[in-house]
């Protein structure tokens, strides 16, 4: 018989049964639905009361352009919003800075003040959709945009549910857009974090991710190591502020991804949510409930598709909704069918939404909670994963803790280390692809000729800058010099940076502006290059 | 043979650029990384101290076009245009034609499986 592992390493038996869950004291380790330690989900009910929240990530061009997506997907049955910005705006640049060329507009929208974010957001009240925001760098002055707006609409600040990812140590590790150095990067973290839970308590400033390191190669156990180590240095980041833990704890949440074997991911959720509870219960001494819950954004993974014959990806995007299903979402993204190729089509979009749909309304997977609970392998393997998990974690402390292994670029390493012997594998059939490197059929598929593709529009460029241009011509500059001057000032200084932002923001500084009067005190991050 | 995987532009996903550095690595070929978000003039300097024979670029922005030709045209423009430009990555089919006008000796768009990159670097130079 051939044998199997689970993407974390493990082996896997043809068959489970009693013996395989002996040990296991299904009060202590499993318990009830919506209780400690929360192995079975994070409310008693699950989607019986509230259906997982459909985010898909969503943005490209120009803010306007963005706006009208975002609508056609809400008219469609979106819930809520997922904003892609572009990479200029991650890192940064405004639309006419040199290094932004040919990027404006690319894998995101632009946005370059606090005009672009009214124009992004028109027409949708902030009161009453939550919008997740994919930036982490610039996570600071992009949130304090979103609030301006939030403001200038009349929402209240306690109405108000964004989530910034502000994840920066991921982007260490994976994905790279950051900016400053390490030190000052978890300096503005810590900032929005603490602003938000004075002014904006409905906000989740921080989203720990395990999806992007995953992306990058890691194994399903280390991914949920990562995102649990990164999320403990978090929490000790605002404890040495003299925060306490119920404070900010409550509104902390995650994105994780789903791809692979569907019990895998499932175990994989249901040990982390364990894991978090206990830590933030034991380790941080957190008195509410609502602190040891871990809340989880289920992304795709778009490492799951593959680019011969892309329309395969959306039967994969269907079995990556099941397994978030599965695993207790709060809520969903889904990667398009098209996504080896480029950014989403509005078609591709639809079809990830009705896929979520099509799971959440016909399939059955949202009728009972944690349908899996109980099983023999389920349960083993949750167990398997908790010692994986750990044995990841211990990993991390050898390399120094995870803001040291980060520094050091050991972590890097590692990572890349496991896309290599990813890759090996999916070179040797040992991890099957349909259509890839198993079942290929005698014709090599006919690439995107099959499938309508985004096509990039150049007039974005011209657009974003003719509007960045009409801005510097219109503002009161005096009033965003010497904002931008209080900004520098603040930065030599340990307050809390999001004030002067504020400030910087609504007097229509704009982005590159802000994030230089940053680079000049903290200066720019030298990557340890290791692979 | 040593060759030069390059990040060119804001781009900051890295795992194939490093895949096939390290696969490059174990075929015995001698590898330098620059990191990311490199300028292509960062670049040609870099291939031109190092002395490489080859540039891989690895680009999953879409910005490939205009950082391909950059590091091309910087490349002649210092008396180095023998140095062979190779580019991986997010590289939609309609845009392989135009990548090989600006002077790019191979493209290697998502999905190449790993074997067919490693064996094109590790042929003759010449033959690329």
């Amino acid at each position: 018989m051939k044998e199997l592992r689970a993407h974390a390493g493990f082996p896997i038996k043809p068959v489970y049964g009693p013996e395989d869950v002996a040990g296991v004291d299904f009060e202590r380790d499993v318990g009830r639905p919506g209780e400690f330690p929360f192995t079975r989900g994070i409310h008693a009910h699950m989607y019986r009361e509230r259906l997982w929240t459909m985010r898909q990530y969503i943005g490209f061009g120009t803010p306007v352009e963005t706006n009208a997506r975002f609508k056609y997907l809400m008219a469609h049955g979106q819930d809520a919003l997922n904003v892609a910005f572009d990479l200029p705006t991650q890192l940064g640049l405004d639309s006419d800075d040199p290094r932004a060329e040919g990027e404006v507009g690319r894998v995101g929208m632009a946005i370059d003040s606090l005009a672009d974010m009214e124009d992004a957001f028109a027409g949708i009240p902030l009161d009453r959709v939550s919008v997740s925001l994919t930036i982490n760098g610039m996570a600071a002055p992009i949130t304090a945009m979103y609030y301006a707006v939030a403001e200038k609409q009349g929402a209240r600040a306690d109405r108000v549910v964004t989530t910034p990812q502000n994840d920066i140590l991921k982007e260490f590790v994976a994905r790279g857009t950051w900016i400053y150095p390490v030190e000052p990067s978890l300096r503005l973290v810590a900032d929005l974090i603490e602003y938000s839970a004075k002014h904006y308590p409905r906000s989740n400033p921080v989203s720990v991710c395990g999806y992007h390191i995953r992306e990058a190669g890691c194994t399903t156990a280390q991914e949920m190591a990562y995102g649990l180590a990164i999320a403990a240095a978090y929490v000790e980041l605002m404890l040495a502020r003299g925060m306490s833990v119920d404070e900010f704890a409550p509104r902390i949440s995650f994105n994780f991804t789903a791809w692979g074997k569907i019990f895998e991911e499932v175990a994989k959720f249901r040990a982390g949510r364990r894991l978090y509870a206990r830590m933030m219960r034991e380790r941080f001494g957190a008195r509410n409930p609502k602190s040891w819950m871990f809340r989880s954004l289920i992304g795709g993974g778009g490492s799951a598709f593959v680019v011969q014959e892309p329309e395969n990806n959306i039967v994969r995007g269907a079995y990556i909704a099941l397994a978030a299903a599965l695993s207790g979402a709060q809520t969903i993204a889904l990667p398009t069918y098209d996504e080896a190729y480029t950014i989403p089509s509005a078609k591709a979009q639809l079809l990830a939404l009705r896929t979520m749909q099509i799971c959440a309304e016909e399939s059955g997977a949202a009728d009972t909670v944690d349908p899996l609970a109980g099983s023999y392998y389920v349960e083993a393997l949750t167990n398997e994963m908790e010692k994986a998990i750990q044995a990841e974690l211990a990993h991390v402390e050898r390399m120094g803790g995870i803001v040291e292994a980060v520094k050091t670029g050991a972590l890097q390493a590692e990572v890349a280390r496991q896309a290599y012997l990813f890759e090996l594998k999916l070179v040797s059939g040992e991890i099957p692809k349909v259509a890839a490197n198993c079942h290929v059929g005698d014709a090599p598929a006919a690439a995107d000729r099959d499938v309508e593709v985004y096509a990039f529009d150049p007039k974005v460029v011209e657009a974003q800058t003719a509007r960045l241009a009409k801005i510097h011509r219109e503002r009161d500059d005096r009033a965003a010099r010497a904002a931008l001057r209080r900004l520098s000032d603040e930065a030599r200084g340990t307050t809390n940076l999001m004030v002067p932002i504020v400030e910087a923001v609504k007097a229509y500084a704009t982005l590159g502006e802000i994030a230089r009067a940053m680079k000049d005190v903290f200066g720019e991050h030298k990557e340890p290059v290791k692979f | 043979m040593k060759v030069l995987i390059a990040k060119p532009g804001l781009d900051g996903h890295d795992r194939g650029a490093k895949v096939v550095a390290h696969a490059l690595r174990d075929a015995g070929v001698e590898v330098v990384y620059t990191g990311l978000k490199r300028t292509p003039e960062e670049i040609v300097q870099e291939a031109i101290q190092e002395d490489v024979d080859v540039v891989g670029l690895s680009i999953l922005s879409g910005a490939h076009v205009l950082l391909a030709r950059r590091v091309v045209d910087g490349l002649r423009a210092l008396g180095a245009g023998d140095v062979k430009v190779i580019v991986g990555g997010t590289i939609p089919p309609r845009d392989v034609d135009e990548l090989r006008k600006i002077g790019v000796s191979r493209i290697f768009p998502m999905g190449t499986p790993l074997p067919e990159i490693v064996g094109a670097f590790t042929r003759p130079k010449e033959t690329l």
